[in-house]
């Protein structure tokens, strides 16, 4: 409710935008420092670095392997997203539609893996995985990486399927239309955008996942985020500057997807968990 | 009776806008409105007439213009310094307070005592006849109580002014006349001054001693509900009010009161608010009910009829006259379709409005 | 909506179109999870409860717990209580897309890169130190990297965005009317915020908590990379980790893991019980 402000509700107001300001520029400013360092040739003790270079990022790309890793974090990511669609779909179709018997059952299943942290149920995952067989290969990151990302898919098309008329459906059977047809002309074409929507914020959660990937990643499938954290872990050994440019290809990586993803959804959604869209 | 209102003798909008942009809700209103009257502010969606209640509420700010309350300008005032009760269409109940707490809230909120606070909330709730229910949270009662809730919780702070925006518009039919009546016993009670919006002309008729019509952010006319249902002031106000049929005409003849307009070949006597020049074209308007299938004569208007309609105790028929207007009017017998017939306006009953510029 | 009643067959075909998600996830979270558990009353010695008793024997390690929460819970609050007067303010803002865009930002980027940034900027040379010394706030750079402060700031930064947009979103369901309504009765803005908004956002808040707090407790990589994983942030997270992955004791590990669950279940619960005396119904004034 706006209305005219006394001193004090002034007082306030300013004081809360400037909370909002400071929090806004100490973020950009991390994210900044990050990138000046990467160009930078050296920087010890001045505001700004003493000289500027892109040397670092071919070194890192070199040092780091990051061809390796790039192609590895695509192919996790394509995996995850195409599996957790094919299997998500379908499963929020069924929940949206029909009340069958063990349906809190599942919902309840559904809701659990977003609600865990990673670690917790990563563990003992990781162990199975390991003992499977399945650890340290593409596809058990992929297997870990899936537990997080379908019920995701799962509750964020169960409204988009509930904003789909059922007497659609039913018109399209009256008219003759057989289950594929019913699929691909009508039910497709209305849930794109849902799943559209839903893939993509599969993706931009899956390139930050981090616990998830470190447990059960081999030296030669880990992730982009991964690889990252081994070489901050060993900051040591490697200059300062080969790292950040080493994250700031990370970063590329991550915002290219969520600009494309916010073309589609608020950015309220990417953090959505057990919440229904709001119509 | 012991809840009364508050005591002042004059409200005055002067010249009151709200602009944003190129767009203007509201176009400098005027008003004045008496201690005690029960004021309608009629008009199509759009018209301006909530937000004029939300300015004199607080809820919005004007962009031009003041109000005063006697010799107090009170549009400066914040919304909780203004003092004046207000019921919202959607009847905004706190949800989380029963029933006897949403009504005392305002007592609350001026810290009145607790013992007084309990007197003069079961005093409002027998008032609205909501006894029984005093307990309940609000997601227990139906509409119609929700309604009486919203009602008491503003009359309970006796305020100077009560402000009611749509508040019948969420109710069915039979309802919603029960609680008209309602509110007009209230009213009699209390004698609170109320400021009514709605778009529902026959409630404003109901209810109101006068009526604001509204249309396009402006004031287009003030009078009671008898001046408004017979005496439109102007071509727009009176398709509101419920004119339905319009025909272009000719004034033959004027006086003061009454002027002979042609219509085709019909000579018809109209009435209007003022003089009109011989020659003068305009738009003749009547009422559906009071055009009717007669003998012809030198008065009559000629059309053939569209279609019918049984209501009961009458048909309501539609018709084409012989340039191509739609005319509705009534019929106590069925009348076949394609006929024709030739329709008489009861007399006095016609208005008159020359064309813009007069 | 609600399936039609005629489509509300109870076990027709479309049932079915479920059980490949679910059999996923039987296999790769029930099933492990319930392995898990197993494994945590199985170890190699000792009997059933070894496990625990070692972990409540060893300060070493149960301390962690107690990190974890000094940790946790001051962030969590920390975050709720900038999160409410910041969504208050916002929902009255036309354009709020800009500023939750930005704030998008820390979780998509997620912990690991904010670590690293963090690790530069709020270190000796960074620029957070420059700036409070050219302001004159301090003499002489502040430590904040290595330590209890570095992986608080990097819970912070990353956990406020979070906490309020979902702040947001609760604030945003609360019928403005309600607000209009109370300031007519003569609330003033203090009075509409405690009386009216709070009551009604309490359970909203509950689960915001309840969610925040969630994963502020499964800190893991800015604990170590940030932190002193060794003493001061040896999070419950580090312990299992190092039981998995330098012991190779999974027994132990699950048994740390399940540990860490019940932590949270346990607060959680708390919060919820709380959740459950304030009304709980939905935030609209009434019909229309």
């Amino acid at each position: 409710m706006r209305q005219r402000q006394t001193l004090s509700s002034r007082l306030w107001a300013a004081g809360i935008w400037l909370l909002v300001a400071l929090f806004v520029l100490n973020l950009m400013a991390v994210i900044a420092t990050v990138i000046v360092s990467s160009f930078a040739t050296r920087w010890l003790g001045t505001w700004l670095p003493s000289g500027w270079t892109a040397d670092w990022y071919a070194s890192a790309w070199s040092e780091f392997q990051l061809a390796d890793v790039l192609t590895t974090t695509f192919e996790v990511a394509f995996f995850v997203v195409l599996i957790s669609g094919l299997v998500g779909a379908p499963a929020a179709y069924a929940l949206a539609r029909r009340d069958f018997p063990g349906k809190k059952l599942v919902m309840l299943l559904m809701l659990t893996p977003l609600l865990a942290p990673p670690i917790t149920y990563g563990i003992p995952l990781a162990t199975v995985l390991y003992s499977a067989g399945f650890a340290g290969k593409l596809s058990g990151v992929v297997m870990a990486n899936l537990v997080p990302s379908v019920p995701f898919v799962v509750l964020v098309l169960i409204p988009f399927v509930e904003q789909i008329d059922p007497k659609i459906e039913a018109a399209a059977r009256v008219f003759g239309a057989g289950t594929f047809r019913l699929f691909w002309h009508i039910l497709m074409p209305l849930l794109a955008p849902g799943v559209l929507a839903a893939l993509l914020l599969v993706l931009v959660r899956t390139l930050a996942m981090f616990e998830l990937t470190f447990l059960t990643c081999g030296p030669t499938s880990q992730t982009l985020v991964v690889a990252l954290y081994y070489a901050v872990f060993a900051a040591g050994v490697r200059p300062e500057q080969s790292i950040n440019a080493m994250a700031v290809i990370f970063m590329l990586t991550s915002m290219v997807w969520l600009v494309i993803a916010l073309r589609f959804v608020n950015p309220t959604q990417i953090v959505a968990r057990a919440r229904k869209a709001r119509a | 009776m012991a809840m009364r209102a508050a005591a002042f003798s004059e409200l005055r909008f002067d010249r009151i806008s709200r602009s944003f942009g190129p767009i203007e809700a509201l176009r400098e209103v005027t008003l004045t409105i008496r201690k005690g009257e029960f004021i309608a502010l009629l008009g199509p969606s759009g018209c301006g007439k909530s937000t004029t209640l939300n300015i004199l509420a607080g809820l919005l700010p004007a962009t031009g213009g003041g109000i005063w309350l006697d010799e107090r300008r009170i549009d400066t005032l914040r919304p909780e310094e203004r003092g004046f009760g207000m019921v919202f269409q959607n009847y905004a109940l706190f949800p989380h307070l029963n029933v006897r707490r949403n009504i005392g809230f305002g007592l609350a909120m001026r810290n009145v005592a607790r013992g007084e606070i309990a007197r003069r909330t079961q005093e409002a709730i027998a008032l609205v006849r909501l006894e029984g229910h005093e307990d309940k949270l609000p997601a227990q009662l139906s509409g119609g109580q929700q309604q009486r809730v919203a009602i008491a919780r503003a009359i309970v702070i006796e305020p100077p002014l009560v402000l009611m925006d749509e508040p019948l518009s969420n109710l069915d039919a039979k309802l919603r006349l029960e609680m008209r009546a309602e509110i007009r016993r209230i009213h009699a009670s209390l004698g609170a001054t109320t400021i009514y919006v709605t778009h529902d002309q026959e409630e404003a008729l109901s209810l109101a001693d006068r009526i604001v019509v509204m249309q396009g952010g402006g004031v287009r006319q003030i009078g009671t509900p008898d001046d408004l249902y017979a005496r439109p002031a102007s071509l727009d106000v009176a398709e509101f009010m419920g004119f339905r049929n319009r025909l272009s005409g000719e004034a033959i003849e004027s006086n003061g009161s009454e002027t002979m307009v042609r219509v085709g070949a019909a000579h018809l006597r109209a009435a209007g608010a003022a003089p009109v020049a011989i020659g003068m074209r305009g738009t003749l308007v009547m009422r559906t009910a009071d055009l009717s299938p007669a003998p012809q004569d030198a008065s009559t208007i000629q059309a053939r009829v569209t279609a019918g309609e049984f209501r009961g105790d009458g048909f309501v028929c539609s018709g084409a006259s012989e340039d191509g207007a739609e005319l509705w009017f009534t019929s106590p017998t069925r009348v076949a379709i394609g006929e024709t017939v030739h329709l008489r306006v009861e007399p006095g009953r016609a208005r008159f409005y020359p064309e813009a510029g007069a | 909506m609600a399936p039609a009643p005629s489509a509300r067959a109870p076990f027709d075909g479309v049932a079915l179109l479920a059980a490949p998600a679910v059999l996923i996830l039987c296999a790769l979270f029930v099933y492990p999870f319930a392995y898990g558990l197993w494994l945590s009353f199985a170890p190699a010695v000792g009997g059933a409860l070894a496990n625990y008793r070692k972990f409540f024997g060893d300060p070493f390690l149960y301390g962690t717990i107690a990190t974890t929460l000094w940790l946790a819970l001051p962030v969590t609050l920390l975050n709720l209580v900038v999160a409410v007067p910041v969504a208050m303010r916002v929902r009255l803002m036309r354009n709020q897309r800009v500023l939750t865009t930005i704030l998008v930002l820390p979780i998509t980027l997620g912990v690991v890169l904010i670590a690293q940034g963090l690790l530069t900027y709020l270190g000796p040379q960074g620029w957070f130190n420059r700036a409070l010394m050219a302001i004159g706030l301090v003499s002489h750079p502040i430590r904040l990297v290595h330590n209890y402060w570095g992986v608080f700031l990097s819970l912070f930064l990353t956990g406020l965005p979070f906490t309020f947009l979902l702040t947001l979103s609760h604030i945003s369901g609360i019928d403005p009317a309600l607000e209009q309504a109370s300031a007519t009765l003569g609330a003033n803005a203090r009075q509409r915020f405690f009386a009216v908004i709070l009551p009604l956002l309490a359970p909203g808040l509950a689960i915001a908590f309840c969610l925040s707090f969630v994963q502020a407790f499964s800190v893991f990589p800015s604990a170590i990379l940030l932190g002193a994983p060794a003493g001061p942030t040896r999070v419950i997270s580090i312990a299992a980790y190092q039981a998995a992955f330098e012991d190779f004791d999974y027994s132990m590990a699950s048994a740390i893991a399940m540990l860490m669950g019940g932590v949270q279940l346990a607060i959680i619960a708390a919060v919820l019980g709380l959740r459950g005396l304030a009304y709980r119904g939905p935030a609209g004034g009434g019909k229309g």
